[in-house]
Formats: structure tokens, sequence, C-alpha cells
């Protein structure tokens, strides 16, 4: 299984093409640390005017733990893109250029190829989050430096001390690895239907944006889908960024305003792992790959 | 109409006199305030405002002669109101220009203090009308309501310690109306459900602000750097 394993991994790192994915988050990343560098004031005046009316904020505001946080906003809602590149294509690769009857005439079971097949994709998930998280956090904190995070909700705002955030973005990052490796588990799966790449990561993209409209729309009929859409559950990183308030308003260090909606959303995201895992091996173990 | 105006003129001389002895005991008060030509304390802030959820942090706080004051919190980032907390004692009797009116007396924290108005002469001061609750005895400010032009009514209460002979309070507690938040979920990329949002800004809202600041410790008239003071 490991030599499986190893060479799912090699086959995945030969390509150019797997490459794509860390040169955008790069390039990504750099562009907004630049922007921010250069005229990071302007942004923070953007932010404050409203709270600036009433309040005078004193501080470095732009340090890297906003801009970390600012990115994963921006970039976790395109990351599912470049984890289906590689997870779409893991079978339909093999049948686009026919070696998938070669692979399966191994000595090995289909449930056990697609297993190494499926832990290959998911290596590549984690790396690049690694990487992810390398640029947007550490990168960060070394050219903007640490101090406290000053978040902007959209009915309140929450100010965590700095030595209260660095165990909430090793958490944040767990959870987001857990959320991409749902949709790496979705690409995967419908790359099982198909012959040529394009079809299965166009179709994985296309389920979460549309999935994603339905989370996101407040229109009574869908709220009852809501709890049962993975979508709705990708975002559930941000809750590791709210604190809980005593009676006296005054914010608990160390705390989480919902951990409950953080183990509920990690629980949907892993059933829905089993399931997409689950429905490939049976389906491709019943696959007839000779027509 | 001889009796009116006799009548009239003792009820003038009267409030005259009143007002003197007003500014008699501001001017005592301010003389013991003047005995701190700066000084930097440290201390503890707790800030109860609606839409802010922050921490107990640890704050230095600078003030030097005549108005000016920086507060500084580990970490790096402060939330106070508006003008408001740089509105401190040294600050609001600073000068000679207002008139002093006595407005009766008072308990505040089990202590008599008479209460004080302050009008300002100067018609471009940003302050409209300070209320100070005075304890005479001690010449301490136990309590001042202060009205601004631009940024409302502020209440200050002050519990005194160790450096009462200096005027300055072991505890602050500031008082002020918070105007409401939003901020489009646009710019704050906040797509999750709007339920929660909804019941976190209820339980929220309809408070008013407040910010506590307790001095564990203060260093008076060693010198502070102006640097300091710069943002």
């Amino acid at each position: 299984m490991w030599t499986l394993i190893q060479i799912e991994l090699y086959k995945i790192f030969r390509r150019p093409r797997t490459y794509i994915a860390f040169v955008a988050i790069a390039a990504l990343i750099s562009i907004i640390q630049f922007g921010l560098k250069l005229d990071g004031k302007s942004y923070a005046d953007f932010l404050m005017k409203d709270i600036g009316g009433s309040m005078e904020i004193d501080g470095n505001i732009i340090n890297g733990y906003l801009i970390c946080y600012i990115m994963l906003q921006l970039l976790l809602v395109h990351v599912p893109l470049l984890v289906a590149l590689i997870s779409a294509d893991m079978i339909s690769g093999e049948a686009n250029m026919g070696t998938l009857r070669l692979l399966l005439s191994k000595p090995y079971s289909r449930t056990e190829l697609l297993l190494a097949k499926f832990f290959a994709s998911t290596v590549y998930t984690i790396m690049l989050l690694v990487w992810l998280a390398i640029l947007a956090l550490f990168v960060s904190m070394w050219i903007f430096g640490v101090g406290d995070m000053f978040l902007m909700k959209s009915s309140y705002v929450v100010l965590i001390s700095q030595n209260d955030v660095f165990w909430r973005y090793a958490g944040a990052f767990l959870f987001a690895t857990l959320a991409m490796i749902t949709v790496s588990a979705l690409g995967f799966f419908l790359s099982i239907f198909a012959e040529n790449s394009i079809g299965p990561i166009v179709a994985t993209m296309s389920i979460i944006v549309f999935f994603t409209i339905l989370s996101t729309l407040n229109i009574p009929i869908f709220n009852a889908l809501k709890p049962y859409l993975f979508t709705t559950h990708l975002i559930s990183w941000k809750e590791f960024f709210d604190l809980k308030v005593n009676d006296s308003n005054e914010a608990i260090m160390g705390s989480i305003q919902n951990p409950q909606r953080i183990i509920n959303s990690a629980l949907v995201l892993i059933v829905h792992i089993l399931a997409f895992l689950g429905a490939s091996i049976w389906i491709f173990n019943k696959k007839d790959v000779l027509s | 109409m001889k009796k009116l105006l006799i009548s009239l003129f003792v009820f003038h001389f009267s409030l005259f006199t009143h007002a003197q002895d007003m500014t008699t005991l501001i001017a005592k008060v301010k003389a013991k305030l003047d005995l701190v030509t700066d000084y930097e304390a440290v201390g503890h802030m707790k800030t109860d405002v609606s839409f802010i959820k922050a921490p107990l942090g640890k704050v230095k706080v600078y003030f030097k002669k005549p108005n000016k004051f920086r507060l500084k919190k580990e970490g790096g980032i402060s939330l106070l109101p508006k003008g408001g907390v740089s509105v401190n004692m040294s600050s609001i009797i600073a000068t000679n220009e207002f008139v002093a009116l006595a407005a009766g007396e008072s308990v505040i924290g089990g202590t008599n203090t008479r209460i004080v108005k302050l009008l300002p002469t100067n018609e471009n001061s940003e302050i409209v009308l300070t209320t100070l609750y005075i304890d005479e005895a001690n010449l301490l400010v136990r309590k001042a309501i202060t009205t601004t032009k631009e940024n409302g009514t502020y209440e200050m209460e002050m519990n005194y310690g160790n450096f009462s002979k200096y005027g300055l309070p072991d505890k602050v507690i500031f008082s002020f109306n918070t105007k409401n938040y939003k901020l489009p979920k646009g710019i704050t990329l906040e797509f999750d459900d709007s339920e929660k949002s909804l019941s976190d800004a209820q339980k929220l809202k309809n408070k008013k602000g407040r910010v506590e600041i307790t001095y564990s410790n203060y260093i008076v008239n060693k010198g502070i750097a102006d640097a300091i003071f710069v943002k």
C-alpha cells in the first residue's frame, strides 16, 4: 500500500500542473502583502471608517495576524479549484491516458488502488495548505510583525490578545485542511465517471459554486437545507476567531464563542469525505473498464 | 420698586459670592493637581462597549502637562472612546477660562461631595459643560460629567488610594454613550448565517459604553519624553 502511495505521489509531483497551485498561491499572497505593505494604512482607514467615528484606535492593526486572516478569507474561496485540479484528475487522468487498465492489471485490489490515489491527493491538499500557512501566516508575521488581532465582524469587533492568536490559527488551518480534503474527495468521486480531467474539475467547481450560493442565500425555503450542505461548513474555521464574553462583556481569553459549531461542521465534513470515498470505492469496484 | 431692586441686588450678590467660593475650591483642587507635572502609570483596562469583544488588557498611561495624554496597551491595540479618556482631570481644569457655579451637594461612594458646574468662557472650547463632584475635605474629584461639542457626554468616576496626595486615582470608570456599529457583510466577507450574527448583536446591544482602568502603580514627576505622545 505504501509503495502504491509513493508511486501516486511521484506521479502527482512529476506533473508541472501540480505546481501551478503552489505558484498561484505564492503570487496571490505576495501581491496582497506587497499592496498592504505599501498602502496598509489606507486599507486600515477604510476598514475603520465606521468604528472610527466613535472610537479611537491606537496601535498596529495591519499586523501579520490580521493579514493572514484577510488572505484566508479571500483564498479559501479559490483554493478548492486548485485542489480539484489534482483530485479530479486522479482516475479520469489515467482513463484519458489509457493507463487505467494497465494500472488495474497490477496485483492490487481496486480498493487499494483507489485508497492509495485518495491518500496521495490528500497529501497534495495538505502540502498546499502548509504552503498557504507558511506564506500567509509566517511570512506575514515576519514582514508585518505580530500584535493583538483586531477583527471586524458585521455587527461587532473582536480584539484578540497577541498570545491568544497562534493556537487559533493552528485550529483554523487544521479545519481548513479538513474542508479542502472534502473538496478533494468530491473531485476524486467525480473523476471515476469521466475519461478526461476537464469534466470532473469543472463539475467539482460548479457543485461548490452552486452549493455556496445556496448556503449564503437567506431565503427561508433553503434554510432547512443549509446544515446538510458541506459548503455551509467550509467556512467554519472562522469560528476559531470569535471569543466568548462574560456577563460584564469582557472577552474570555482562550475561549471560542461557538465550539459546538466547529465540532458539528467537522463531523459533517468527515461524513461527506467518508461518503464520497465510500461511494467512489463502491462504484469503481463495479465499473467496467474494458469498454 | 425700591424693595424689588434691593432684593435683586442681594440675590445677584449671593450668586456671585457662591461662584467665587467655587472658584476658590477649584483653584485648591487645581493646586493639588499641579503638584504633578508628569506621570507614568501601569494598570489594567477593561472595555465594556456594546459592539466590542475585548479581553482585560495591561496598559501604560502617560501624562505630561498641560494636556498630553497617551494610553498604550501591551500587545499594541487599544480601543478608547473618541476624545474621551484624554479628558482627564488635569486637562479639564488646566485653564482658568471657566465660570464655576455651585450646584448642591451629593454623596459619591459614601463620601460627601460638593457639586460644581464649570462653564467655559472660551466659545471655542470643545467642552460645553463639566460637572464636578468634589470631596472638599481631601480636595479630590470623585466624579466628573463632561459634555463635549463633538464627542457627546462622558462620565468619570474615580476611586483614590495610595496616590490621593497627588490627586491621582487608583481606579477610573469611564462611561459614555455608544453609537450603533454596522459593517456590510461584503466588507467583512462574513457570509455565515444571519441568525447567529443577530443573536450575538442582540446580546451585545443596548448597553452604555464603559472603560475601567485600575492603576497598580504611578511614577510621578520623573520626566517623560515628548516622543511617547507621538502616534
